[in-house]
């Protein structure tokens, strides 16, 4: 079983890491690159269903234990169900022009179907209602745990108010007074807030990103050359 | 003051920051009045690489249009989406729509619904624009893209083939793209078409991105990234551009039509000022009543709601950034008065 659990998943590791690295460099074997990433996208659509049978298995199992707000684990199942049912069938989809007796030939998220009426009616209005509630959550930590303990602290309290400012009409009016075509408009408060971003944030982040591809770069290399097996699971 | 700062419920911080949010909304819906924009550079960048795709090649240029975002983002991202159909299809740009996030097809259909068939409805899907839809595998798609489009995208959203489809003739890889314009909310995103696409294999690219995002993709511009828009607020820029873009281009057309040489067409339509005053002297004679009314009503007209939702958006963002930073000085008076005090802070 060794074979199975370790050492073809070792091989075909192996193989697509190079044939990845070699298709980047060599044209002659972009091809095979493309066949990888064939390959890796069937599998993306394979995780489609995993995470669907996942999210089956943990919520069936919260309602059989019956632990605490199994009830919305109800909700949720019946919600998953019957999105599934109506996007699979295709309920209500208008059929491609082409091909109109064919009724699976039409666009199943397309105006009208039942699946796009779930999307604009029920998934739209809620998604955008989780995402909105971020600025009161924002809102209550700003006031709670913003202090300026330390140095460090002021300084990035500092930085925080003049980009807060500088992206809105508050730092034109705060600073609107200096002259734009004047030796000292770079520390109008929009032009300060361009400044940090370009300058000291993409210093910082550059600095970061530059060791996170060094990073990958020995990780990949560990990976492919089988020495880092923890991506096998079961402490290998 | 203190004591009373200590012990405030943090719903009174909720209903604060819902007022500052929802005033400002039904002030602006109910009277239209917009703060003005001052366009940053990065911004200006945007426009201009949008503008100029395709010259290089002396064609009518091919944009691949990312739209990798979902409702959540849409707030933020869905003006950029707008404004950037929209100068794509007043400059005449051939426009491909896809999306590497599942509900990506929903914000295409959102941008084609409400801008393509309602300013552009004169555009034919299949010639002018086409939705190519959802495609899983975030940045092997990408990657495949490059090598061979037909290998991931074999027909549109609607399930015609892509051989059927007129201008997917001679579409064969990303770089038959004069541009790639994208809009992101996270991965895959913006930094998966600059590492394989735009740098791999040279190809112009534009982005417009969560506030969030924005930091980490500042390093790309402008080599690798040529515009950038962070945010609501560059939402609000491009927008600016692209509307002022858009009623000049209308005038000058129209002046056009109208028998007046191309040269002063532009004279004039770069100062729509001077339209109202100008069509009542001697060099308007030969336009009739109706087309010198039409031509005011499109130099000094209303620009359509669609068009000015990042600029209506950075109302509720002045004050929700003011409440934020009265906020954090508040906190930190508190802080200061316990510590004074020799409290635990």
């Amino acid at each position: 079983m060794q074979i199975l659990t370790r050492s073809i998943p070792l091989f075909i590791t192996a193989v697509a890491g190079v044939v990845m690295i070699l298709s980047a460099f060599f044209p002659y074997t972009s091809d095979w690159g493309k066949f990888a990433g064939q390959f890796f996208n069937i599998l993306a659509a394979f995780a489609f269903v995993l995470g669907g049978g996942n999210l089956l298995k943990l919520h069936l199992k919260k309602i059989s234990d019956q632990r605490p707000g199994w009830a919305y684990s109800g909700v949720v199942l019946v919600c998953f169900i019957v999105t599934l049912f109506v996007g699979l069938m295709k309920i209500g989809a208008y059929p491609n022009p082409t091909y109109p007796n064919v009724h699976f030939s039409g666009e199943t998220q397309g105006s009208g179907s039942m699946f796009w009426w779930f999307y604009e009616y029920v998934f739209k209005p809620l998604t955008s209602t989780m995402f909105a509630m971020l600025a009161f959550y924002v809102a209550s930590a700003a006031f709670r745990a913003f202090r300026a303990k330390n140095f460090e602290a002021i300084l990035l309290l500092g930085t925080a108010f003049i980009v807060l400012l500088g992206r809105t009409f508050a730092g034109v009016l705060a600073t609107g007074w200096i002259p734009p075509d004047s030796a000292f408009s770079g520390l109008r408060l929009e032009n300060l807030s361009v400044y940090v971003m370009q300058v000291f944030n993409t210093a910082g982040t550059r600095a970061i990103m530059i060791g996170i591809a060094l990073g990958i770069a020995s990780t990949s290399m560990k990976i492919i050359l089988g020495i880092d097996r923890s991506f096998l699971g079961s402490g290998d | 003051m203190i004591k009373l700062l200590e012990n405030l419920d943090r719903r009174w911080i909720f209903l604060a920051m819902a007022l500052c949010v929802s005033v400002p909304i039904l002030v602006i819906g109910l009277t239209g009045v917009t703060f003005p924009e001052t366009p940053t550079p990065l911004a200006e960048a945007f426009f201009a690489e949008v503008d100029r795709a395709g010259e290089a090649n002396g064609r009518q240029a091919n944009v691949l249009i990312a739209l990798d975002y979902d409702p959540a983002s849409a707030g933020e991202l869905s003006p950029m989406s707008a404004s950037l159909v929209n100068q794509c299809a007043q400059r005449g740009h051939r426009m491909y729509f896809i999306s590497l996030w599942p509900v990506g097809p929903q914000m295409i259909d959102d941008s084609i619904q409400k801008v393509i068939k309602r300013f552009y409805p004169e555009l034919v899907y299949g010639k002018d624009y086409v939705n190519l839809g959802f495609k899983a595998g975030s940045e092997q798609v990408i990657k495949v893209m490059g090598v061979d489009l037909t290998a991931e995208f074999r027909t549109d959203v609607e399930g015609t083939m892509l051989s059927e489809i007129p201008m997917m003739e001679g579409i064969t890889s990303l770089e038959d793209f004069d541009l790639i314009a994208e809009i992101s909310a996270g991965y895959p995103g913006s930094k998966e078409w600059v590492l394989y696409a735009a740098t791999q294999y040279d190809i112009p690219l534009v982005s417009g991105m969560t506030g969030v995002q924005a930091p980490q993709n500042y390093p790309y511009y402008p080599t690798q990234m040529q515009g950038l828009l962070g945010a609501i607020k560059g939402a609000a820029e491009y927008e600016f551009i692209v509307n002022a873009y858009v009623r000049e281009n209308i005038v000058r057309k129209m002046l056009v039509k109208n028998g007046i040489d191309d040269e002063t067409s532009r004279t004039l339509a770069s100062d729509l000022d001077q339209i109202p005053t100008w069509t009542t002297t001697a060099a308007a004679a030969s336009m009739t009543p109706q087309a010198k009314a039409d031509l005011i009503d499109a130099a000094t007209g209303a620009t359509p709601g669609e068009f000015l939702e990042g600029q209506r958006r950075m109302g509720p963002q002045l004050f929700a950034h003011l409440l934020m930073v009265l906020l954090i000085i508040l906190g930190n008076v508190i802080f200061f008065a316990q510590r004074r005090r020799g409290g635990s802070a």
